[in-house]
């Protein structure tokens, strides 16, 4: 068995993602639409979306991105990734959009997740909200809003699980090194 | 040149023989055969210990495709690939370039035959100028030549009137007339049997009346000018029931099978193997089973091989653009001794088919080794399993379906006018 | 997840998984169609050749609008090949195409079973766009995306696939993968044009196409090669339409939501009236629609197949 370690219980998921939603509003993007990379991104926008609506009273749209369609390493995947339907309910042109995503590492998939937004039109602006920021990172890409920044081994894996995907919501931190998708 | 074969297993159908006797020929000629095992001074002995020892086999239909086609096959290479599958007589078909329409092309034929030497080669002659199916040829004259039957094969003859005419013009000079019966407005484009296989493969198929119409027609040809017809590889149940109805009429016909013809269907071309395309298509299990019956019957009076190279690029351009026809002569006798082994016909019957049944059809002196005959004699041993192996062909072409089937039964020695001109 | 198979030469060789995998890549692909910018560029620097040795404007467009939406370089090439029996083998044609480093090729031809003999014999996957009366796999998996779009549902449906069923590559595809499906499959038009051994699928034939119309759920109308007329398969084009075609007669005793499929070309007022293939039962646009999005998903899963 590898060790794995608890890093965030619901609770803590949930108090991260509150302050994250009040950063939202001290930064003046309560009118932001989210789009939350699939998969575990698409229900953390919309709990973000449910935080954000208890303060604004006002729902922000949310969209979904699959961004297989994007990825830059087609040929070195073992498995071919399946896609997923995009689904972006509102004009991407003038609009400001946080991108959603529950871990940030390298930074490949934002950069495929940004190209795949601009295929749709010209966002206004495009800011990240991630859960777990564990570093790593291959391109210059930065989230602005952050549940939990931390240290990690390369060969470690932080894994987000939440109620839509895995059934309870929580964030481990597994030693055991297993195959990146 | 004197030779006595010993202590093997002689099967002689045309004198109802089957034993063991030392065989003995002098100057191409059988001089006796009996149980005494001496072999006086002077003979060379051939030990046949555990083979059996046949008269020469002789195949009714083959293609050598000299002069014209020598990519293909010619004369050596097809006299080669005869001895080694255990023919000493065979019969080539006139259709060359030129064609074997006039008495020059005959002889040339004969001619190269001799120098060669190694099997009796005995031209058809073409029924029509250049195979046009127009005019006949110059019958009389290819006979004079040689030329020891007559027919279109490869090219049907559509024109009723002129199969009557050849009828009845070859019977003043005493030669048979072979049909290749195909319908050609029912054939028409077609490249498989039509059935199931043809239509899952979505391949224009060939019905079995192209064929059985021309038989039938053919046959009362026969009958109104009372002259001597063979029908070339019958593939159908139906095709070979109206040659046997014609024999019970006492009808002069004759007609032969080919190895293929009883030992595949159409499924053998599936996965679009053109090695398996051949006209007449091979047909059903059925009609297999309903050629196999006439072996045994007495309907079929020869198995032919109808051995048709083609080469390697004539068969890689797809089931419907390449072109008819396979390569039989030396996978003919393993191929045939599974009928024997699975007991569906005895080895004496399959001698006969291969020996006294084509002699006579065809008027032919070999087939027998009865004392004054011939000296052509077939040795093979009917259980050394082989493998089909076309790399090692004498054949120039390889277009065979049966490569790499596992089989019993080799030619040890093919013995044509008392000399051993193949041996294992 | 990926296909069990590396070509699509016959829908003979796809499971059940295989088709479930192909279309819903497919339905999540039509999104990119409807965007301003209607192209992803995951097959970037992927090559597919285009060997269209028969004519098709139609399916090659789709292959090829298919392959631009996801930025792979599609190149039609036409004069290789074209020409078997001329003196080239079909190991020329697939050494030629081979030496252009092909990432697929997609394969059209009049004769059966080219595709299958090319797969064999070059190193890339093979899409089989069409061959001879053999086989129309994109077309049979575009008109099952169609079907299941509007239906729902393939298994149990009553198909009714009419016209002339010998010549028609389409046909045999469709009658192997919707019964593959679960869909009750049926054959109507004249005898002449139902070939022998087609009862091997388990498909029921009439000669009047009146007898299959009021229990079909869905009506696949054949097109009808004119040439047919001179080879004695009808007597003339007129009176092939007046007992094969559909028409608003015929139509009456349709089903109410019944659904008219036609692979196209269409010949208007032959196997179908003007206003029939045009009305509000006709699927034949979505069809065309349907294509790019099947094509993009083969293209997409067979680029990632390792060997
Ligand atoms: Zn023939
Ligand atoms: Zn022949």
């Amino acid at each position: 068995m590898a060790e794995q370690k608890l890093l965030m219980t619901e609770a803590q998921m949930d108090k991260a993602i509150h302050a994250m939603a009040e950063k939202v509003i001290e930064d003046g993007l309560s009118e932001a639409v989210l789009v939350g990379i699939k998969t575990r991104g698409v229900p953390l926008a919309h709990w973000l979306a449910r935080r954000l609506a208890q303060i604004t009273r006002k729902t922000p749209k949310v969209g979904e991105l699959d961004i297989n369609l994007y990825r830059d390493d087609l040929s070195e995947v073992a498995e071919q990734p399946i896609i997923h339907k995009t689904d972006i309910p509102f004009s991407v042109d003038n609009s400001g959009i946080i991108l959603v995503d529950d871990v940030l590492y390298t930074g490949r998939t934002i950069r495929a997740a940004l190209d795949a937004l601009i295929d749709f039109g010209r966002p206004k602006f495009v800011r990240l909200a991630v859960l777990v920021d564990r570093g790593w990172r291959e391109l210059p890409i930065q989230a602005e809003y952050v549940g939990l920044t931390i240290k990690t081994k390369i060969d470690e894996v932080v894994k987000v699980m939440l109620e839509e995907c895995d059934g309870k919501n929580e964030v481990l931190l597994k030693e055991h090194f297993s195959k990146r998708t | 040149m004197k030779l006595a074969i010993t202590n093997g297993r002689v099967i002689d159908p045309s004198q109802n023989l089957d034993g063991d006797y030392t065989t003995f020929a002098e100057n191409g000629i059988v001089t006796s055969i009996h149980r005494n095992k001496k072999v006086p001074p002077g003979f060379e002995i051939l030990d046949a210990k555990g083979a059996i020892v046949s008269p020469g086999f002789i195949d009714l239909h083959t293609h050598l495709r000299e002069p014209g086609f020598e990519y293909r096959e010619d004369i050596v290479s097809g006299a080669k690939a005869a001895v080694a599958g255990g023919f000493t007589t065979i019969l080539c078909m006139a259709n060359t370039k030129p064609v074997n329409d006039n008495a020059s092309v005959t002889e040339m034929i004969i001619k190269r035959a001799k120098e060669v030497g190694l099997a009796r080669i005995l031209p058809v002659g073409a029924l029509s100028k250049g195979l046009q199916g127009k005019e006949l040829a110059e019958i009389g004259e290819m006979v004079k030549a040689g030329a020891v039957a007559i027919s279109d094969d490869g090219m049907p003859v559509m024109h009723g009137k002129l199969m009557r005419h050849a009828l009845e013009y070859a019977k003043s000079f005493g030669v048979p007339v072979i049909t290749h019966a195909e319908d050609l407005t029912l054939s028409d484009g077609g490249c498989i049997h039509e059935g199931k296989v043809s239509t899952a493969l979505g391949v224009a198929g060939i019905p079995e009346v192209a064929e059985e119409a021309m038989i039938q027609r053919d046959i009362l040809l026969s009958k109104l000018t009372r002259h001597r017809l063979h029908v070339a590889h019958v593939s159908t149940e139906t095709g070979i029931e109206m040659v046997r109805q014609a024999k019970k009429k006492k009808l002069p016909v004759t007609c032969e099978v080919t190895p293929h013809h009883l030992m595949l269907t159409d499924e053998a071309c599936l996965e679009y193997n053109t090695h398996a395309k051949v006209n007449p298509p091979l047909r059903t299990r059925q009609d297999c089973a309903a050629l196999i019956e006439a072996l045994n019957d007495g309907t079929v009076d020869a198995i032919a091989t109808d051995h048709a190279p083609h080469s390697e690029d004539e068969k890689s351009v797809g089931l419907g653009c390449s072109n008819f026809g396979l390569i039989g002569m030396e996978t003919a006798l393993p191929v045939l001794l599974k009928l024997v082994h699975q007991k569906k016909i005895t080895l004496k019957k399959l001698i006969q088919l291969l020996t006294m049944g084509p002699a006579r059809a065809m008027n032919l002196k070999g087939g027998s080794l009865k004392k004054g005959s011939p000296a052509d004699i077939t040795i093979f041993d009917p259980n050394r399993p082989v493998t089909i192996d076309p790399n090692r062909f004498f054949s120039k072409s390889r277009n065979t379906p049966f490569a790499h089937w596992r089989l019993k039964g080799k030619v040890l020695y093919t013995i044509c006018n008392g000399k051993v001109v193949f041996s294992s | 997840m990926s296909l069990s198979v590396r070509h699509i030469l016959s829908v003979n060789d796809l499971t059940k998984k295989d088709c479930a995998l192909i279309l819903k890549t497919a339905q999540n692909m039509e999104e990119i169609s409807e965007r301003s910018v209607k192209k992803v560029p995951i097959l970037r620097g992927k090559t597919i050749l285009l060997c269209f040795f028969e004519p098709s404007t139609r399916t090659r467009t789709s292959f090829e609008i298919a392959a631009k939406r996801l930025s792979a370089d599609a190149v039609n090439i036409s004069s290789v090949g074209s020409s078997l029996s001329k003196g080239e083998t079909l190991l020329d044609t697939a050494k030629n195409l081979e030496a252009m480093n092909p990432d697929i090729l997609v394969v059209r031809h009049a004769q059966s079973g080219i595709p299958h003999l090319l797969a064999q014999a070059v190193d890339c996957p093979v899409i089989n766009a069409g061959d001879g009366m053999h086989e129309h796999p994109t077309q049979a998996l575009l008109d099952l995306m169609t079907i299941l779009k509007v239906k729902k549902r393939i298994a149990g449906l009553h198909i009714a696939i009419i016209g002339d069923i010998l010549h028609s590559r389409v046909a045999l595809s469709n009658i192997i993968l919707l019964k593959k499906m679960g869909a009750k499959v049926s054959l109507a038009g004249p005898a002449s044009m139902i070939p022998l051994g087609i009862e091997q699928f388990g498909v029921p034939i009439f000669y009047d196409i009146r007898k299959v119309i009021p229990s079909a759920d869905v009506i696949m109308m054949l097109r009808i090669q004119r040439e047919r007329e001179a080879d004695s398969f009808f007597p003339s084009l007129r009176e092939y339409s007046r007992f094969f075609g559909l028409n608003k007669e015929t139509m009456k005793h349709a089903k109410k939501d019944v659904v008219i499929l036609h692979p196209g070309p269409v010949n208007r007022g032959v196997e179908i009236a003007p206003e029939i293939a045009d009305g509000e039962h006709s699927l034949i646009l979505d069809q065309v629609t349907n294509g790019v999005a099947v094509r993009m998903a083969l293209l997409y899963l067979l680029c990632g197949a390792k060997k």
